[in-house]
This record gives structure tokens, sequence and C-alpha cells, in this order.
């Protein structure tokens, strides 16, 4: 037990010690928190628009001025004709072009169907889609407001009117959606990377050599090599945290004690990760890639950017065997929905199976001696 | 206090040790001399029980390696050929924490790493990778002998090192015979064999020969002629391979040294050859043989 004290002691030494880990442990999770988490938004605003009025009439006028007062839409021209036959959006000068055809007025005055046309460039699919959905809602209201006004509502008598109410996001703010999934990633990486690198340093080097003959077991090494960085990784989850509410004024509705004690476990679970990576490469290099490959899988597969539920089902059975999916499930069930530890005694379940097995892999794969 | 029976290791297609057998003695310094790829660390991290062997009984005070590894590992100290120290603690912390490791501290051990640790002591704030290559080989001498060990494992401790602090180090290694330490030592340098108390001469994984140093300088059986020409030694050794009666020749220094396949005294035939050959300034001279000698005899029969 002493002994373990004075290996705890050298690793703190080492890794406070060393002026490229530093920075990366205290202020690269904070950078991305803050750099991050405005800029993975889905939020659209400022939509360049162009606009192809051929009606020229009151009507269409009116169309258009609605879209020039949303927040959404940035109108960078008005023309009668078609004149550049869409080279804005080739440019990518304009992101929607909206032509109001000619007989626009007349139609809705003589209650004609009529149609407007919209061209949007979809390179990226995820804001087109948000392009037109807002550009349809406008046109939803315009429709609404003039059957208002000409008393053409009440004459139909039939309207079924939707409306949506956002529960445990109110406002729909991506930021309550994303900063929590980010702070997992964030406390991952750390555990995977740094723990990883930090034995292989020892076999690069060549110091594990000497450590090898010293009394020092097998268990003392590995566990003075992952407790620092489990210690690490709970100090950037609190940070993250305070961070969180602090700057992003993130709701916390249920007891933070769920995350912690979920995070406690998790972190073994990813540390025994970077211990496995650890022992099949020989050097930082290779570990760093091996690690790239588990984050990428990881991270795509974690419903933090894209829902689960959105992918395919061979996808979906896939995420199961993700531990950092359980961690964002929990961290946003927590903080948003104010989930007890009822609703969560799954993910610990399933969290605690994973550490055991990953766990005794890698004290299977580690080798002392060769 | 070592004992090694027809110890054999490979790895996968290459046998690095070939039914090798030694005995070491205690409190002796004990040589293992041998060209690089000999087998000399594989057979050090054996003994270490940092490798497992594939046959064969190997014994370091009185123990198995493999079984007893704990005991083995905490009376033995190592100094691998690599420098194999934290660089980025200090020199003092470095010792602290082996000392720790093994339940000791530099002030308990001080009496027997003084002498060298006297020479870092002004440097022991200073990080370890930003000392000089003696230095740091002080350091990890120090480093190795921090929880008394009773034998010491050096593996190459001179390769790399500069004449000066070779002596030196060749030095302190016979002081620490004073203090009940077995000394076991590799080295590819054949002129520190004459340091140790035996040796073993090491080539291919097979041991050639063990015994005292000077017994096997001496067991060259043949003449052993020192020749020298104004031409060059690279014309001179051409010259006599090419001599009917030629049975050994390589460089040794300024001179060739060479053997011949009669047994009678033949200095002038040699002679009378090679000027014939149109070699010019030959000084011709029998000379006693030296461990190195008597290594390449035992290697080209090998």
């Amino acid at each position: 037990m002493k002994r373990f004290k004075f290996i705890l002691q050298k690793e703190f030494k080492q890794i406070f010690r060393d002026k490229g880990m530093l920075p990366i442990i205290f202020l690269m999770p904070i950078m991305q928190l803050m750099v991050l988490s405005f800029a993975a938004t889905f939020d659209v605003h400022n939509i360049n628009m162009e606009i192809i009025d051929k009606d020229q009439s009151s009507l269409s006028q009116q169309l258009i001025s609605k879209y020039a007062s949303s927040s959404y839409f940035n109108i960078l021209q008005n023309t009668p004709y078609d004149a550049d036959n869409g080279e804005s959006l080739q440019t990518g000068e304009a992101v929607i072009i909206l032509e109001i055809p000619q007989d626009f007025e007349k139609n809705i005055i003589h209650h004609q169907p009529t149609q407007l046309s919209a061209k949007v460039d979809a390179i990226d699919g995820m804001s087109a889609g948000v392009s037109v959905n807002y550009a349809q809602s406008i046109i939803r209201d315009f429709q609404d407001n003039y059957l208002q006004e000409k008393g053409l509502l009440l004459k139909n008598g039939l309207k079924i009117n939707i409306s949506n109410l956002n529960w445990y996001n109110n406002s729909l703010n991506y930021k309550f959606y994303m900063v929590p999934g980010l702070l997992v990633l964030l406390v991952s990486m750390i555990g995977i990377f740094l723990t990883s690198m930090n034995i292989v340093k020892e076999k690069e080097i060549g110091t594990i050599e000497q450590l090898n003959v010293t009394p020092i077991t097998k268990a003392e090494f590995i566990i003075g090599k992952l407790f620092p960085f489990w210690c690490i990784g709970m100090f950037v989850l609190s940070l993250g945290l305070s961070i969180a509410k602090l700057v992003f004024d993130i709701p916390i509705q249920g007891p933070l004690s769920i995350v912690f004690a979920f995070a406690m476990i998790y972190l073994l679970v990813v540390l025994g990760l970077g211990l496995i990576i650890s022992t099949l490469s020989d050097t930082q290099q290779q570990s760093m890639f091996i690690a790239w490959f588990f984050m990428i899988v990881f991270v795509l597969l974690s419903g933090l950017f894209t829902p689960i539920e959105n992918m395919p089902g061979w996808a979906q059975d896939l995420t199961l065997l993700n531990p950092v999916r359980y961690f964002i499930e929990i961290m946003r069930n927590v903080l948003l929905k104010g989930a007890s530890w009822a609703d969560v005694k799954m993910n610990f379940f399933i969290i605690g199976i994973y550490g055991i097995i990953i766990n005794a892999l890698a004290v299977l794969l580690y080798r002392k001696t060769n | 206090m070592i004992s090694i029976r027809n110890l054999s290791k490979n790895y996968e297609e290459v046998q690095a040790l070939k039914n090798i057998s030694l005995e070491v003695k205690p409190k002796e310094i004990f040589g293992l001399i041998g060209p690089d790829g000999a087998g000399k660390t594989t057979l050090m991290r054996i003994l270490t029980s940092l490798l497992l062997f594939d046959e064969g009984e190997v014994q370091v005070m009185g123990k198995s390696p493999i079984s007893d590894y704990q005991f083995i590992r905490n009376h033995i100290g190592y100094m691998p050929g690599k420098f194999s120290l934290y660089e980025d603690l200090t020199v003092e912390e470095n010792l602290s924490f082996f000392a720790n490791i093994f339940g000791t501290t530099i002030e308990k051990s001080y009496d027997l790493i003084k002498d060298i640790y006297q020479q870092i002591e002004p440097f022991k704030k200073r990080k370890a990778g930003a000392l000089s290559g003696g230095m740091k080989q002080k350091l990890a001498l120090c480093a190795a002998l921090i929880h008394y060990p009773k034998i010491l494992f050096l593996d190459e401790p001179t390769t790399g090192v500069d004449p000066v602090s070779r002596k030196e180090f060749w030095h302190i290694i016979q002081q620490l015979h004073h203090h009940d330490i077995t000394i076991f030592v590799s080295t590819p340098y054949m002129d520190e064999a004459n340091l140790c108390d035996r040796i073993a001469l090491i080539d291919k994984g097979e041991i050639l020969n063990v015994d005292l140093p000077e017994n096997i300088s001496k067991a060259f059986d043949k003449t052993l002629y020192a020749i020298q020409c104004h031409e060059g030694n690279y014309q001179l050794i051409k010259k006599l391979r090419e001599y009917t009666h030629f049975d050994s020749v390589f460089p040794f220094g300024e001179e060739v040294h060479y053997t011949d396949a009669r047994a009678t005294d033949i200095e002038s035939d040699i002679k009378l050859y090679l000027e014939e050959s149109g070699l010019t300034s030959i000084q011709i001279r029998k000379t006693a043989s030296t461990i190195e000698d008597v290594f390449i005899s035992l290697m080209n029969k090998n």
C-alpha cells in the first residue's frame, strides 16, 4: 500500500510536469465546450434568399415583406425576371430561390390553386431541410392570415390547428441538447487517449524495463496508471458541468449524484479501453490511431449528432455496444428530464457489466513478462 | 549464485540461445563477452526474470526466475543497455522513486552508492533527460544499486561511452566488490575481459569458452605472428590469404595477426614470400595471444 502511494506520487508528478499535457487536460475541455457548443448547432439563421417575383402584385409584395421581416431570411435580390437562371445558387450566393408565378394574386382571388417554387442548395442536406421548413411555415402563415382577413376561415368552418409544445426543452434550445453530450465526449476522450498514451510511453521510452525488475506488481502498475486519469476524468466532468450551468444555463432537473455515480463506473470502462489499446500498441503513434478509430465509431453511434431512432436497424443494434451512448442518455435524461434512479437503472446495469468485461479483458491482455 | 543448465531460447525463427550452461560463483565479476547479436541481452533478460525461456534450468540465488520472480526482483539490480529511468524526473526524484519502491531510502543506501552518487549529486535537481551520457550511466547504476542487491546485472554498461568514462566505470565496478555484490556484466569489448574475474565467450547463442581471462588468452594453441608492411593491412591480408600455408589472418590494430598451418618456425619463409609478392618494409615477430585472438579463432571454428 505504501508502495502504491509512491507510484501515484510519481504519476501525478509526471502528468503535471508535462508541458504538453496540462493544456490538454484543463484548457482543451473548456475551449471545446465553449466553442463547439456554439458551432455544433442545427439552428439556421440568415438564409440567403433570392426572390423572383413574376407577379409584381400587392399580394406578392405582402408575402415578400413577410420573408424580409423574418430573422431567418436575408433577401439578396428581388427581381421580376428569372435573370440569371439559378446562377446565384451555383455561385453559392443564395441558398434558396423562391419563384412567385405570374398569376399568383389572380389565382388566389379567384380561389384557384396556385404554386410557388423554391430551389434549394442541398449540398448540406440538413440545413436545406431546415430552410425549406422555414420557408414553408412562412407561406402557411401568410395563407392563414389571408384567409382570416377575408373571413374565409369562418366560411369554410373547418380548420385543424396543431400547436406543438416542446417538453423538456421548451424553447428547443439546441445547446441544452448538445452541451451534455459534448461533455460526455470530452470525458471519454481524456480517458481513452491519455491513459493509452501514458502506458505506451513507458514501453516506447523503455522505462518499463527498469520498472519490471522492481517488486511492483501488475495490479499496482495498472491501477497506478489508471487512477490519476480517473481523477482527471471526474474533475473534467465537474468543470464541464459548472461551465454548462454558468455559461449555457443548462437546466439541471434531476439529481447530479446520478450523473457522478454513473461517471465513476463509466470512467472505469473508458480507462479499461485505454489499457487494452495500450497493450495492443508499441508506440504512442499506434495507440493514437487505434484510439481515434474507437472514438470516431463511438461518436457517430452515440446519438449525439444524429438521433439513434433515425439509424437503420443494424446501426441501432450497434449503438447498444457503445458505452458513450449510455452516458449521453443519462446526461440528457437527468439534466433535462429530471430522471430518477429508477429510470436509469438499466443504464447502470449495462455499464456495470461492460466495466467488468472490459477490465477483465484488459488485465488478461496485459502481460508484464513476455 | 547463478546456475544455468542446457538453456535454450527461440524467437520464432531465430534460435537466440542454444543449450547454454554456466555457473557464476558468489562475489565474482563475471563477464559475458561477445559481439552484437550473440545473445547477451537475451540471457541477461532471462536471468532478471524479464523473459521466459523454452528449455533448460535456470537458478538465480537458488530460485527460479519464473516461479520466484518476486524474490529475484527484490534482490537483484539491473541496469539495461538503454537508459531506462524517467527523463522527466530529476536525478533525486528518480533515485527516491526507485528507493521507495524497494521500501528503502537514499539515506539508507548512501553507504553503497556514495562514491558514484557524489559525482552526480551537484546535479540532483536537474532532470535526468538533461544529463550527459556518462552522468546518465552513473545515475542508472545508482538506481540499480539503491536496494543493496545481491547480484548486479549490467548489460553493456560501457557501450557508447568515452574511453575515460569507461575506465572510470570499471573502477567503480571493481570497488563494488568490497560490498559483497556478485556482478554479471556483458560487453562487446574484448579488452574489458581482463578486468573480470571470470569470463564466458558467447557467439551466435553458444558459449564458446568459460574460464579465467588469463587462461583463455593462453588457450591459443598456435604460434601467432604479428606482421606489418608499408603497403598497408589490406594488401597484406590479401597476399597472406593467397599463401599456400595460410591458416588464419585478421587485422589487429596497426598490425595483422597471422597463424600458419605449419608448426615449425617459419618467420623467414613468410617474409620471403611477402617480399616476392611485392610488399616492402616487412616487419614480422612472434606475439603473445590475447583474448581477441582466441575469440576469433573459436568463432571461425564455430
